[in-house]
C-alpha cells in the first residue's frame, strides 16, 4: 500500500490549465470469477486545447477509464474509487441527474463502431439536434438549423438534404462524421474518442483525423484519444499515456514516448510495429507472452512476467514491488535512467529503424 | 406562430414525461406546416418516425384496404340501424333455417332470426372485445415487459415469475371458474378476463425486445450524449420493441374474438339475450349441413375482421422500420 500514498502524494497539484484530472482512479467489476481490477490507481491530467493519447492492449483499461469518466459504468457490478475533477467537479461522488446534464454538454464521447452507433429509427439530424434540445432548450427548427450548420463543419456534402436522410443512407466515414457532429454540437469542452478511426479504411481515417485537428483548433476542446494504432497516435496527440493492465507504465509527450520510450513494454510495442521504409531484414519482435488476466494481477510490476530485463534489477523487486510512475515525463520501471538508456540504445533503437 | 412558441416547452417535456408528447408534436407539424417559413419547399419539413411511417402508410395499398374495413366495422358497431333496420332479437321459428329471401339476404338462422341482422349487430361485441382486449393486454403487458427489461434485477424476477404463473393457467379452465362467477351480461367482464389473462404473452415478448435493443451501441451513445432514462427507453428502445409487439397483437386480436366465442359458447361468456359472432357461430354450428349459411356468414366476417387487423399490423410494422423503405 505504500506505492498507493506515493502516487497520491505526487499527484496532488494540478496545474491551473488541467481541465480533467484523474487521480488514483480505481475501477472493480465483480464477476462470477470474482473482483476484476480492470483500473488501478490510474492517474492523468488534460489541459484545454490539448489531445492526451492513450494507447495500450486490448484490455488495458483504455476505454473502461473513460467510460467511468462518463459515468456510463453499471452501477450494480462496478465500484469506483479515486477522483475524477472535471473543472473541480468530482464526477464519481456527482449524481446521475447531475451527469446526465453534462454529457453531451460539457462531456462528449466519439464511439468505436460508426455503424452501430447510429440509431436506425431516427434522421441523423434529429440524432444530431436531441442533444441540442437536451441541453440548450432549443426549439426543433433551431436545433434542425444546428444540425445543418454541424454537418456542414463536418464535411457531409449537401447538409440541408442530408440532414433528414437515415443512418443506413450514409456511408461509413459519413457517419462516423455524423457522430462527430453529434458529440460536438453543444460545443464541449472535452471530447472522448475512443477508437474513432477503427472501423474506417485508412483515406476516411486521415479525413477524421484532419477533421479533429481542425475542430479542436476551433473550439479549444480537450480530446482524449485512446487507440491502439501509435501511427495514428503520433499525427494527433500532444501527451501520451501508456496503458498496461489497468495502470499507467509511461507518460510524456508524444515525442518524448515514440522517440526515446522508457517503458519495457513501450519498447515492446514499438518494436512489434512495421514501419514503412524500415529494413526488411530486421524482423518484428513481438512482445512474448499474453496480456494478464485482470482478476488475478501479477504482483510487484504487472508487466515482470513478459519483461526480458528483470535480470537487470536487483533482487526480486520486480516481481514484488509495484513501480511508481513519477510526475511528468516518466515510466513506472525499476531500470534506473541510465540502464534504461543503455538498454535503449544498445537494443532498442537499432530494431525501430 | 404561437405554436413554434411551444415547441421547446413540448421538447423539454418530452426529455421528462416521455416522448410521445414530442412525437405528437412532430406528427402535427408534418401535417400542418409542410412548407417552412423560410418557403423552402416541402423538404424543408422535420423528419419523425411517425411522419414519415404515415406518409408510408398512405400510399400502402394494403393499409388503406385494411383501414377502410376496420373503418367500416368501427361505424357499424357504433351504428348499426345505419344498414340494418331490423332488430336482432325479432325471431319468427316459423323462418327457422330459411335461406335468402327479399329483404333478408343473409337468411335466418336456427331460430329463425334474420342472419344479416345478427351479424351487423354481432360486430359491436366482437369488435370491442377485439379491439379493447388487444389494446389492454398491448399496453399492460408492453409497458410492464419494457421496465422489467430495462431495469432488471428484482422487478424483472419478480414480474417474470409472475407471468410464468399467469402462463400455467389454462384458459378455457380459467374462463370457466372466474367469469361463472359474473352475473354481468356486458362485455367488461369478458375482456378483463382476456387481458389478465393475454398481458403476460406480450410482456415477454416486450422485456425480450427491449434487453436485445438496450445492448446496442447506440443507446449507449446516447446515453454517453446526455439522455435520461425514459428518453432512452420512449425513443431508442421502444421503437424496437413496437414491431415484435404489434405482430403478435394484431395476431392475438383474432385469437381474442374466437375466444370471446368460445366462452360465450361455453356459457360464461355472453349469454343469448346479448348478440356476437361468437354466440351466432356457436348456435350455428350443429346446423350446419341444413343451414350453412347461418354459419358461414357470421364466421366470414369474423374471418375479414381478424384479417383485416393483421394487415393493418403488418402495414404498420413494416412502415415504422426506415431501412423497409
Amino acid at each position: 500500500m505504500s506505492t498507493l500514498t506515493k502516487t497520491e502524494g505526487e499527484k496532488a497539484p494540478t496545474g491551473p490549465d488541467s481541465f480533467l484530472s484523474v487521480r488514483d482512479l480505481r475501477v472493480r467489476f465483480s464477476t462470477e470469477d470474482g473482483i476484476v481490477k480492470a483500473v488501478d490507481g490510474l492517474s492523468f491530467d488534460v489541459e484545454r486545447g490539448k489531445t492526451l493519447g492513450i494507447v495500450g492492449e486490448s484490455g488495458s483499461g483504455k476505454s473502461v477509464t473513460n467510460l467511468t469518466v462518463l459515468g456510463l459504468h453499471n452501477p450494480k457490478t462496478t465500484t469506483v474509487e479515486g477522483e475524477i475533477l472535471l473543472d473541480g467537479q468530482d464526477l464519481v461522488t456527482t449524481p446521475e441527474k447531475e451527469l446526465e446534464k453534462l454529457r453531451g454538454n460539457k462531456v462528449a464521447m466519439i464511439f468505436q463502431d460508426p455503424l452501430t452507433a447510429l440509431s436506425p429509427y431516427y434522421t441523423v439530424g434529429r440524432q444530431i439536434a436531441e442533444p441540442f434540445m437536451k441541453h440548450t432548450g432549443a426549439s426543433k427548427k433551431e436545433a434542425r438549423e444546428r444540425a445543418i450548420e454541424m454537418l456542414t463543419k463536418v464535411g457531409i456534402p449537401q447538409p440541408k438534404t442530408r440532414v433528414d436522410d437515415y443512418p443506413h443512407q450514409f456511408s461509413g466515414g459519413m457517419r462516423q462524421r455524423a457522430m462527430i457532429a453529434m458529440a460536438l454540437v453543444c460545443d464541449p469542452d472535452l471530447l472522448i474518442a475512443d477508437e474513432p478511426t477503427t472501423a474506417l479504411d485508412v483515406t476516411v481515417q486521415a479525413q477524421i483525423l484532419d477533421l479533429l485537428k481542425d475542430l479542436q483548433q476551433e473550439f479549444g476542446s480537450a480530446i482524449i484519444f485512446i487507440t491502439h494504432d501509435l501511427g495514428v497516435i503520433s499525427d494527433m496527440a500532444d501527451d501520451l499515456l501508456v496503458m498496461y493492465s489497468g495502470r499507467a507504465v509511461e507518460r510524456g509527450s508524444v515525442r518524448e514516448v515514440l522517440r526515446e520510450p522508457r517503458h519495457p513494454y513501450t519498447w515492446g510495442l514499438l518494436s512489434s510495429m512495421p514501419r514503412l521504409g524500415g529494413s526488411t531484414s530486421q524482423p518484428l519482435t513481438p512482445i512474448p507472452g499474453s496480456p494478464p488476466s485482470l482478476l488475478n494481477p501479477p504482483s510487484g510490476c504487472p508487466f515482470h512476467p513478459r519483461c526480458t530485463f528483470t535480470d537487470k534489477v536487483s533482487g526480486d523487486r520486480c516481481s514484488t514491488e509495484r513501480p511508481a510512475l513519477g510526475t511528468g515525463r516518466a515510466a513506472a520501471c525499476h531500470l534506473t535512467a541510465e540502464q534504461k538508456q543503455t538498454i535503449f540504445i544498445d537494443k532498442i533503437q537499432p530494431r525501430l529503424r | 406562430m404561437s405554436d413554434r412558441h411551444d415547441e421547446p416547452q413540448a421538447a423539454i417535456a418530452g426529455t421528462s414525461m416521455g416522448g410521445a408528447m414530442d412525437l405528437g408534436v412532430d406528427e402535427a407539424e408534418s401535417l400542418e406546416k409542410r412548407p417552412g417559413p423560410d418557403g423552402a419547399g416541402p423538404e424543408e419539413r422535420p423528419r419523425s418516425l411517425w411522419s414519415d411511417a404515415w406518409r408510408d402508410l398512405r400510399r400502402n395499398p394494403v393499409f388503406i384496404v385494411s383501414a377502410l374495413v376496420i373503418l367500416f366495422l368501427v361505424f357499424i358497431s357504433l351504428w348499426p340501424s345505419a344498414i340494418t333496420s331490423g332488430s336482432p332479437l325479432k325471431c319468427d321459428l316459423s323462418k327457422a333455417q330459411e335461406g335468402s329471401q327479399p329483404g333478408h339476404p343473409f337468411g335466418f338462422d336456427g331460430q329463425g332470426c334474420d342472419v344479416y341482422t345478427r351479424t351487423v349487430y354481432g360486430a359491436r361485441t366482437s369488435v370491442a372485445v377485439g379491439v379493447l382486449a388487444t389494446l389492454g393486454v398491448a399496453v399492460l403487458g408492453s409497458v410492464l415487459g419494457a421496465l422489467a427489461g430495462f431495469f432488471g434485477g428484482a422487478s424483472d424476477a419478480i414480474l417474470s415469475r409472475i407471468t410464468d404463473v399467469f402462463f400455467a393457467i389454462p384458459v378455457v379452465l380459467g374462463g370457466l371458474v372466474l367469469l361463472s362467477v359474473i352475473t354481468s351480461n356486458t362485455v367488461w367482464p369478458v375482456i378483463g378476463f382476456i387481458v389478465l389473462l393475454g398481458w403476460p404473452q406480450i410482456s415477454r415478448i416486450a422485456r425480450g425486445a427491449v434487453i436485445t435493443a438496450k445492448q446496442n451501441d447506440y443507446v449507449q451513445a446516447a446515453r454517453a450524449l446526455g439522455a435520461s432514462n425514459s428518453r432512452l427507453l420512449l425513443r431508442h428502445i421502444a421503437p424496437n420493441a413496437i414491431a415484435p409487439v404489434i405482430v403478435v397483437a394484431t395476431i392475438a386480436l383474432g385469437t381474442y374474438i374466437a375466444l370471446e366465442a368460445t366462452l360465450s359458447y361455453l356459457g360464461v361468456g355472453l349469454k343469448p339475450p346479448s348478440v356476437s359472432w361468437g354466440i351466432d357461430i356457436s348456435s350455428a354450428s350443429p346446423y350446419i349441413r341444413n343451414a350453412p349459411h347461418a354459419l358461414l356468414w357470421p364466421s366470414g366476417a369474423l374471418a375479414i375482421t381478424v384479417l383485416a387487423f393483421i394487415m393493418l399490423g403488418d402495414a404498420v410494422r413494416d412502415a415504422l422500420d426506415p431501412k423497409l423503405r
